[in-house]
């Protein structure tokens, strides 16, 4: 039964964007909106609707860091590493979600809420340390300012 | 003489009515464009620096029916941020620099290629877009600009790469010649210009290829923005006249404790103090996508070239095997001599590597990676063995 309502999604993403191999890379960023990280069996679809080979996609999905063939939470917390965060305390901020979370770097918490993984430079190192949850960008982070965006998520 | 400062500009910020800018362009004639903006001297503002309007004229002459323009707002080199101003700033600025390009080479549909890591800017570009399109209805121009996110791969900003994300495949850059001028997006001729590039291009036609030139040297001329971060305590986004010395720069934005510059980024040169004096930031001295990051005495050079190293070995797209290997080796290397399983000579033999690397390489990645490295290990070899 699952697997019929990811095709279902998987097709309307390919109705959305269309079917062409320019298409492949917006509908796979979709997928990862909906489900956080694309599935084997999601990327097999695809491959279907758009009628190139499942090994296609695949290695085209593994190529780019954002398109996450793992299971990933909700929340997916890309910390900065990159060296200006590096400097101004990335360190920190990284043992403070994880003492928050209760997850290691790389892990997923078990109710599939939280990522927590690390990241190439975002863009703010003017305002470092910074990480990106989900889309948004937190800069200029603290231990505690860390610790009150969490609390937000967590209650989310 | 010249009074030795860094002088504040503001063009790229500055507020422009688009409209204006497209009524001067419709009463222009193609070719005057591409003229005007050689005539500038403008360079590409992305960091490579080649001459905008030379490769304006190049696309302009081609045969084709279809052509491109894409904006390169992949910008993803370690410490550069300014696009994402620019682009949060002056978002019509940057579709109308797309709107002049098109009309210069004589394009229909343009690219905006935004790295994912910018995703939140998309709602307002999105409301920006829809104004500017009302306005080319208004204007019967039949130019479209299409919005593409990448998915956290440095490499796309490699323009060729870039294409290839566009059509739908893994970031791999391609070889060159043909270069995009002739076939880049869709095997189509393409203009590939940096956010900041096409801002400057709309300053252009508004004031005029002299009023550009009256900033900068013979061989940088202009301004451009700085992403300026590191140990300053004036961390943030400068619009500045390019011709400045490090030195200059550093009596800015220092803390009065700089030892080195990191000018362009990962894939730039590390500037050491005592060479502050006599380097010039710029393509007669050393070019820069924007990225001046500064350490102090507080922080050890092997830190900053391990993370550097890091960062490359990570984001090598890997189908050349002089990157891919080379940025491992280089890695593993230092590591070892800092652990002392490898004496100081083999430094010399990394570098031999790194400059192996440069010659062999695909693409801009591979073949800077030397810069960084080897201006480090010359300038800061104690700190890289001890």
């Amino acid at each position: 039964m699952e697997t019929l309502i990811e095709n279902e999604l998987v097709r309307d993403l390919a109705n959305k964007h269309g079917r062409t191999r320019e298409s492949l890379l917006p509908i796979l960023q979709d997928l990862v909106v909906q489900n956080r990280f694309l599935s084997k069996q999601d990327m097999v679809d695809v491959a279907r609707e758009l009628d190139i080979s499942a090994a296609d996609v695949f290695g085209t999905a593994t190529f780019y860091t954002f398109l996450d063939t793992e299971v990933r939470g909700k929340y997916i917390i890309r910390v900065c590493k990159t060296i200006s965060c590096a400097m101004k305390g990335k360190h920190d901020i990284l043992g403070t979600i994880e003492d928050t979370l209760k997850i290691k770097l790389g892990e997923t918490s078990s109710n599939r809420k939280f990522s927590l993984l690390e990241t190439n430079c975002i863009g703010w190192c003017h305002k470092a340390p910074a990480m990106l949850i989900n889309d948004t960008p937190y800069t200029e982070l603290t231990p505690e300012k860390v610790t009150e965006i969490l609390r937000e998520y967590i209650k989310k | 003489m010249k009074e030795k400062h860094v002088k504040r500009v503001d063009l790229i910020f500055e507020k422009v009515e688009c409209r204006e800018i497209i009524e001067k362009i419709m009463n222009m004639d193609p070719d005057d464009i591409c003229q005007e903006v050689l005539e500038s001297d403008l360079k590409g503002r992305g960091g490579a620096g080649f001459p905008t309007g030379m490769k304006w004229r190049f696309a302009a002459k081609e045969k084709e029916s279809v052509k491109y323009i894409v904006c390169n707002a992949d910008e993803g080199e370690p410490g550069t941020f300014k696009d994402r101003e620019i682009l949060d700033q002056v978002p019509g600025k940057v579709f109308c620099g797309m709107a002049v390009a098109a009309r210069a080479v004589g394009a229909k549909n343009g690219y905006v290629y935004l790295r994912g890591e910018y995703k939140f800017l998309i709602p307002k570009l999105n409301e920006y877009l829809n104004t500017f399109h009302k306005m080319m209805d208004e204007f019967n121009l039949n130019f479209r600009i299409h919005i593409r996110l990448g998915s956290g791969a440095y490499i796309c900003g490699e323009e060729s790469a870039l294409f290839e994300s566009i059509e739908g495949k893994r970031g791999e850059p391609r070889n060159k010649p043909p270069y995009p001028t002739t076939s880049g997006l869709f095997g189509k001729p393409t203009t590939i210009n940096n956010v900041e590039t096409l801002v400057h291009t709309v300053m252009i036609i508004k004031y005029g290829a002299a009023h550009f030139k009256e900033l900068g040297t013979k061989d940088s001329r202009g301004s451009k923005v700085f992403s300026v971060s590191g140990d300053t305590p004036k961390s943030g986004i400068y619009e500045l006249e390019l011709g400045m010395s490090v030195n200059e720069f550093v009596e800015e934005f220092g803390d009065g404790d700089t030892k080195s510059v990191q000018v362009g980024g990962a894939s730039g040169f590390c500037v050491p103090r005592k060479k502050f004096e006599e380097t010039i930031i710029g393509f007669e001295g050393v070019p820069t996508g924007g990225s001046m990051k500064l350490f102090n005495s507080t922080r050890s050079m092997y830190n900053v070239l391990h993370n550097y190293l890091d960062f490359f070995t990570e984001e090598s797209c890997g189908q050349c095997t002089p990157c891919r290997v080379g940025c491992q080796q280089l890695l593993k290397g230092v590591e070892a001599v800092k652990r002392g399983d490898k004496n100081s000579r083999y430094l010399d033999e990394l570098v031999k590597l790194a400059k192996t690397m440069k010659r062999a390489s695909k693409c801009g990645l591979g073949q800077s990676v030397g810069n960084a490295f080897g201006s480090i290990v010359e300038n800061f070899k104690e700190e890289i063995i001890y």
